[in-house]
């Protein structure tokens, strides 16, 4: 579990506005490891959002270098960068953005139609495979529309883990949900990370960085706290000690 | 990206929004349904005039006396006594490939008498290849012979008209005798009716003889009134007009100097100028049509824009999960070539069942070409690239990162 995945050497990001320059990152430097579930955290404006553009191949570092699984990402045109979120990356949304009035299964087929590689039917092996693993086998066919935020965020998360990627790259992935739910998230998240799957959990809530391995704080663009976080929480057993709510 | 996939993705997002789809496909199917409609009208109306004037000889070439004003004074066709049998055996002297009929016409106008019947009609001498020229054909009996014309027989093949009015009773007029001008004339045929000709004319009052037999001993005259000649195909005839023109000039021994005293017609003209008008409705019809095609393309244009803003979330989540910019502008693009081509589908069909139906219940001719639906069928395909790819581009070119999180 040594092998790098994600590796940043300075990087830095900058906005021209008009005549002002915005330095948004300011020279960071990090590398993940494979396994490891690392949750980023920061309050508004510390450059958490521009981080995780950068880190989600949906932007470029105006300087410094950012390795993916070993692929220099600044050197990659616009196709380049959409072929290495498809394989590479498996993005959950704190909106959850799923396809309205379009079945879970569909939902979770999505990334690999864009996968010139995959059959339809290993297409649809797939997402039943991957539907299953975040416990919604029962509701193939449901719309959006017919289910509850947190199996949304789930069939959001079975989508992320279609496509096998080296990363799940979660934004706020908890912030639209209550407090059961969330923690029905963090330990679903946990459980993959049991299973050997690196995590990137962007948060601005503490009680969420628990249940995580480590923790880097951002303030003012820059690494503020780097922490390996040795009393990791089980969600599972802070789900049990939840008192029990009536209306669930 | 897999055209399958594509068509797949572009599917899955029309059938989130059916009746949008329908309505914006709306445009393009009325667009088409009128095009085809209106093309089968026009076209039917063409092709009704063309076939009832071939029905009179498509290949009829038609050749007058004319006056060529000897001391400057005009006269009447009719009065000019310039066309002899000569002329014809000029023509037939040709051997031309391009003409295959040829017919002297004199005629005269009298009382026809059976019994106690009697009708006014005329009667027209001619050689036995008038029948083939005229398009006409014997229902019953035989044609007269080259030998019944050079022996002058009283012999007469009658018109439908003449029949009913001279055998009320309704016996058969073969074998029979009737009186024109006090000749006594055996009947040895009954033409096919034809009905009434494109300018009013009854085309069944006639009363057909060998010319011969009409110009010894009825009009007792020696020239003719006009000469029928056929050419092989409507394509030759240009070709026969001047054959049999430079054939008359020289046996009327006219100079380079002097004018033509006869005049060559051909069926061909006559329907060229008819049809143009009928192609001008058929234009006019088609343009009214097409911009109706046209708008039905704007409202794809519009609804194709609206979407994109609509589904700017949805185009950053594409994105975001590796869509490339030229997949998302090929499933912008798709959704709008499905929705113009299927529309275009259902368009040719309600356009073709209408022209069908309004034959049946207003009895205009229709004639519905396949050119007219491949036409608008490429029409509606372009309409779809054309009007897609805007709306189409303007979403491929999305930042993802704002696709993302627009609200």
């Amino acid at each position: 579990m040594e092998q790098k995945i994600l590796d940043i050497h300075d990087l830095k990001r900058e906005f021209v506005m008009g005549d002002q320059t915005v330095r948004a990152l300011k020279g960071i430097t990090f590398d993940i490891k494979a396994g490891e579930f690392v949750t980023i955290m920061g309050s508004s404006g510390s450059g958490k959002t521009t981080l995780l553009n950068i880190l989600g191949c949906l932007d470029k570092p105006t300087d410094g270098s950012y390795h993916l699984d070993g692929v220099d990402v600044k050197s990659l045109n616009r196709d380049e960068l959409a072929g290495l979120r498809n394989t590479k990356i498996g993005f959950v949304f704190q909106a959850y953005n799923l396809l309205p009035r379009t079945s879970a299964l569909e939902n979770v087929e999505l990334p690999l139609f864009y996968n010139k590689t995959i059959s339809a039917d290993e297409r649809k092996e797939r997402a039943i495979k991957s539907l299953e693993s975040v416990k919604l086998a029962e509701r193939f066919d449901h719309t959006p529309s017919q289910l509850s935020g947190g199996q949304q965020q789930r069939v959001a998360i079975a989508r992320a883990l279609v496509n096998h990627p080296v990363m799940i790259l979660a934004d706020e992935a908890t912030g639209n949900l209550d407090t059961r739910t969330s923690y029905e998230i963090m330990a679903l998240m946990q459980e993959l990370n049991a299973e050997g799957k690196t995590i990137v959990f962007v948060t601005h809530e503490p009680d969420i960085a628990a249940f995580s391995t480590r923790t880097i704080m951002l303030r003012d663009g820059k690494i503020q706290k780097d922490s390996i976080n040795t009393n990791q929480r089980s969600a599972k057993e802070a789900l049990a000690s939840l008192p029990e709510s009536d209306d669930y | 990206m897999a055209i399958t996939n594509l068509l797949r993705i572009a599917f899955l997002a029309l059938q989130r929004n059916k009746l949008r789809a329908f309505l914006t496909m709306l445009g393009i199917i009325i667009g088409v349904a009128a095009v085809i409609a209106m093309m089968a009208i026009g076209e039917g109306s063409k092709q009704s005039i063309r076939s009832s004037l071939s029905g009179m000889g498509s290949n009829m070439i038609t050749i007058q006396p004319q006056s060529n004003e000897p001391g400057g004074v005009r006269l009447q066709g009719s009065s000019i006594q310039t066309l002899k049998m000569e002329d014809i055996t000029a023509i037939e002297k040709l051997q031309s490939k391009n003409i295959n009929g040829l017919s002297p016409v004199v005629s005269t106008s009298g009382q026809a008498i059976k019994g106690a019947y009697n009708w006014p009609t005329t009667i027209t001498g001619v050689s036995p290849d008038y029948l083939n020229i005229r398009q006409l054909k014997l229902k019953d009996g035989i044609l007269f012979s080259e030998k019944d014309v050079k022996s002058f027989a009283k012999v007469c093949i009658l018109g439908q008209t003449v029949i009913d009015n001279l055998f009320p009773d309704g016996s058969n007029p073969i074998g029979q005798i009737i009186r024109f001008k006090s000749i006594p004339f055996q009947v040895i045929g009954v033409l096919e009716p034809k009905g009434q000709s494109n300018f009013g004319q009854d085309q069944d009052d006639i009363v057909l003889a060998p010319y011969t037999t009409v110009q010894k001993r009825i009009t007792a005259t020696n020239y003719l009134q006009s000469i029928y000649a056929s050419a092989t195909t409507e394509a030759t005839s240009d070709a026969a007009t001047t054959e049999i023109s430079d054939a008359i000039r020289e046996s009327h021994r006219l100079t380079s100097a002097e004018s033509d005293d006869f005049q060559v017609r051909t069926q061909a003209e006559l329907i060229s100028t008819i049809s143009s008008t009928s192609s001008m409705l058929t234009v006019l019809l088609t343009v009214i049509a097409g911009i109706s095609l046209f708008i039905g393309g704007i409202g794809i244009m519009n609804i194709m824009y609206v979407s994109v803003t609509e589904r700017t979330r949805e185009i950053g989540l594409r994105m975001s999960i590796g869509a490339l910019g030229q997949d998302v502008l090929m499933q912008f693009l798709i959704e709008a070539i499905l929705i113009s081509i299927t529309g275009g589908i259902i368009g040719v069909i309600l356009g073709v069942s209408s022209a069908y139906l309004i034959s049946y219940f207003l009895n205009w001719p229709i004639l519905i070409s396949e050119s007219s639906i491949v036409i608008s069928f490429i029409v509606c395909a372009v309409t779809g690239v054309f009007f897609g790819y805007y709306p189409a581009k303007k979403a491929s070119n999305l930042d993802p990162i704002d696709a993302l999180r627009y609200e």
